[in-house]
């Protein structure tokens, strides 16, 4: 199935979808339960490893991603409101070992969705970037809408 | 510890991925609303030193300040034809920028990919194998 990717760069927004040939409900567990989590949330060649998840409102989750060369990476995201079988938000950042926040590095707002659909479940994910000047920078920058349009003859140029 | 590049790809994050691919100064250099405006025109079509400046409110140094940050990332090229200057783009790089999504893309795919697995180990411990 195909991922669709799109931004709205007003909002400084990152809007992921995609949909899945499995029931709502194990799609939402995939998301949501740390045993299930660890199989997929890193990419490779990364590994992800839950150190705690508590899947509540004001909860937590901490966890590493590991490199090949063993660097660790340590993440909390906390979870901001949760409804049941349909969306959750959180917050990510980076931190330590022990969920201790790193201020210096970009900190996300993430919007999970989840609907039913004739196929399976659609996963519509949001991600809004706050404190980050460089992120901010990027997507204001080039990427505003119009600019692709106003050289929209870039694939003619390219074949030149 | 300061995560590096690789890390930052790892965590989703455009902004260093982007550098992880080229340098910043692309991007920093198409930041600002005047060197977009030149880009555009110059896309259009090849332009000399003075009909990008007219083509400003501003004074021709700051046109020109402009022009060489484009210069120096390699956005544009200045070529010469008999006596005349003119700028032309590159498309190559300005292609690099408007790719910038890509790697992101990349990487939503492969997890998706796994998660894809998962979801069907999950149907066949359901359906009791």
């Amino acid at each position: 199935m195909k991922t669709q990717i799109s931004k709205d760069l007003q909002n400084r927004k990152l809007i992921i979808k995609r949909e899945f040939n499995a029931a709502l409900e194990s799609v939402w567990s995939a998301w949501t339960e740390s045993n299930l989590l660890d199989q997929w949330w890193a990419p490779k060649p990364w590994v992800a490893k839950t150190k705690s998840l508590n899947f509540v409102e004001g909860g937590n989750w901490l966890y590493a991603m590991t490199g090949p060369d063993g660097t660790k990476i340590w993440s909390l995201v906390e979870f901001i409101s949760i409804k049941q079988n349909s969306s959750f938000q959180t917050i990510s950042s980076f931190c330590d070992e022990n969920g201790n926040k790193n201020s210096d590095m970009p900190i996300m707002n993430w919007k999970n969705e989840f609907f039913t659909t004739n196929k399976g479940t659609r996963v519509e994910v949001e991600i809004s970037f706050t404190n980050e000047k460089d992120i901010e920078k990027i997507i204001e920058m080039g990427f505003e809408a119009g600019f692709t349009s106003a050289v929209g003859n870039l694939d003619e140029l390219l074949l030149k | 510890m300061q995560p590096n590049d690789c890390t930052y790809i790892c965590y989703r994050l455009v902004a260093d991925k982007i550098n992880s691919i080229m340098r910043r100064d692309v991007f920093q250099a198409i930041a600002d609303p005047t060197r977009r405006d030149i880009i555009v025109l110059i896309a259009k079509k090849t332009m000399t030193p003075n009909t990008v400046a007219d083509s400003f409110d501003l004074s021709r140094q700051a046109i020109s300040k402009h022009i060489n940050i484009l210069l120096e990332c390699g956005l544009l090229s200045l070529n010469i034809e008999g006596r005349e200057y003119y700028y032309s783009i590159e498309p190559k790089k300005l292609a690099e920028v408007n790719d910038w999504l890509d790697p992101f893309r990349k990487m939503w795919e492969d997890r998706f990919t796994k998660l894809d697995k998962v979801l069907n180990n999950l149907k066949s411990k359901k359906n009791g194998k």
